[in-house]
């Protein structure tokens, strides 16, 4: 028989504030967490939600993760760790960067005050696989547990692997997600250099004036749990890991390929692993990144995906209009994002989104949230997420 | 500086560093044992760097081996102080 993976809690920590509802009711009333060119984590206090201990024990984005854990876990309803086997429990969180925020806070001080001043704290905080190493010591999650690494998929593809878990048997719950927290002067100089980032501070994804994609920071964590064990324990069920899909588009280190080739080949290929047909999806939460290369391939993607008639009626918008990119987080809070939307009914709408650019003519859901027409019988639809390296990781997500 | 270090002031500052830790202030005292204050070994190495940094004592792995209490962290840092 099948092994379902059932979504039983979501947690986040974002620019639009502290937690996964308010990230979904600010974004679709069309509020902006973005200030000054950056969509900083500004509500977020270390200590309300962590010890003295963890909070010096970790980076930011580490941080980030364990207060995303803890609202998940808390809205999954587990109490004191997992509510089954610890053993037959994992945790899978990605990142792009990792704690690169320690990194060059330790580089410094190196720099200035000599090596015997570096901190022994500083590999286990800037180690990439801090997050998930962290979560998984302080809930007793004792099955696998590694850091997913793929820039700007890396927490779609936690998720996508923590599906895996699931269905393959090696888990019966899997606490996953992405961390980011890379507003720091290198990684900010660094994305700057390579004229990633938008000059004008705006992201406006789609738009015809879209100059680069705004930096953001957060978390986002969900409790993944095998639909018949979450049933057996009561759990209420928000929706269901239909399906999931990579490809790479084995083309160049930072640019997509210009077709959308693989990212389209990743939304087939994700349909197909849910059982499901392109007219099956009635929403499209799309990486768009506001940068000029990134929204042209993916739309030519979703439109070889769907096919143009399909494409054009499909309503597709990007959450980082909202909140910025949060990297190896935004595929994580993405699919948050999607699942909250998908149980609402609603397509949140792409912020900022004014002049049509050509060939970019899908429906961007501009300015204003819509009420999604298809989504009587079955709210399903898929949360995109591409990454610098080529990797292209796209979830199905089905909302009960 | 290190010659002017009296017991007290060692004492106090561990007592400082062991807070900074996240150790419960009302667990900390001069026979409270690391473990209980959820000190591990990661701390220790940072205590030391402490200790290193304000009385110039080079406190080694070895040295610390078999140090349960801040008493027993304070001798050592007397006894090397000399």
């Amino acid at each position: 028989m099948t092994r379902t993976a059932v979504i039983t809690g979501v947690g986040a920590v974002t620019p639009l504030g502290v937690g996964a509802r308010t990230l979904h009711e600010r974004w679709s009333a069309g509020v902006s967490g973005i200030e000054d060119g950056f969509g900083r984590a500004s509500e977020f206090e270390p200590t309300d939600h962590l010890s003295v201990k963890e909070a010096r024990r970790s980076d930011r984005f580490t941080q980030l993760a364990l207060a995303a854990s803890k609202e998940a876990l808390e809205d999954a309803g587990w109490e004191d760790g997992p509510p089954g086997d610890p053993d037959r429990t994992a945790c899978i969180i990605g990142t792009g960067i990792g704690g690169i925020g320690t990194l060059e806070s330790q580089h410094i001080v190196m720099r200035d005050q000599g090596e015997q001043k570096i901190s022994p704290l500083s590999i286990p905080l800037l180690m990439a696989n801090a997050a998930s190493g962290v979560v998984a010591m302080k809930y007793d999650l004792r099955g696998q547990s590694f850091g997913t690494v793929s820039a700007c998929a890396a927490g779609a593809h936690a998720i996508g692997m923590a599906e895996r878990l699931i269905r393959y048997g090696d888990a019966d719950r899997v606490v996953t997600g992405g961390s980011e927290a890379a507003i720091t002067p290198l990684a900010t100089a660094a994305f700057g250099r390579m004229d990633a980032l938008s000059d004008s501070g705006i992201s406006r994804p789609f738009d015809r004036r879209r100059d680069g994609f705004v930096m953001g920071e957060g978390a986002g964590v969900l409790v993944l749990e095998e639909e018949e064990a979450a049933k057996e324990r009561g759990a209420r069920i928000l929706g269901y890991l239909r399906g999931y899909a990579s490809t790479s588009d084995a083309h160049h280190l930072t640019a997509p390929e210009p077709s959308g080739r693989g990212a389209a080949k990743a939304i087939e290929l994700a349909l197909k692993d849910a059982g499901l047909k392109p007219e099956d999806i009635v929403y499209v939460n799309a990486h768009g990144t506001s940068t000029p290369l990134n929204d042209r391939a993916e739309t030519n993607a979703v439109k070889t995906a769907f096919g143009d008639e399909l494409a054009g009626k499909l309503p597709v918008s990007s959450t980082k209009s909202a909140i910025g990119h949060l990297l190896g987080a935004a595929g994580a809070v993405e699919s948050i994002a999607t699942l909250l939307a998908l149980r609402d009914r609603i397509a949140p709408p792409t912020l900022n989104y004014e002049e049509p650019d050509d060939g970019l003519d899908l429906d961007y859901v501009p300015n204003e949230a819509r009420p999604l027409q298809n989504g009587e019988v079955r709210a399903i639809g898929i949360s995109n997420a591409f990454g610098f390296g080529g990797h292209n990781a796209v979830l199905c997500l089905e909302a009960s | 500086m290190a010659a002017t270090a009296t017991r007290e002031e060692i004492e106090g500052r561990v007592f400082k560093a062991l807070e900074e830790f996240g150790a419960e202030p009302d667990q900390i005292g001069p026979d409270a044992e690391f473990e209980a204050m959820d000190v591990d070994s990661l701390d220790l190495v940072e205590l030391a760097q402490i200790v290193e940094d304000e009385y110039g004592v080079q406190l080694k792995g070895e040295d610390m081996e078999g140090v349960k209490t801040v008493r027993q962290a304070v001798d050592l840092v007397m006894s090397k102080l000399g």
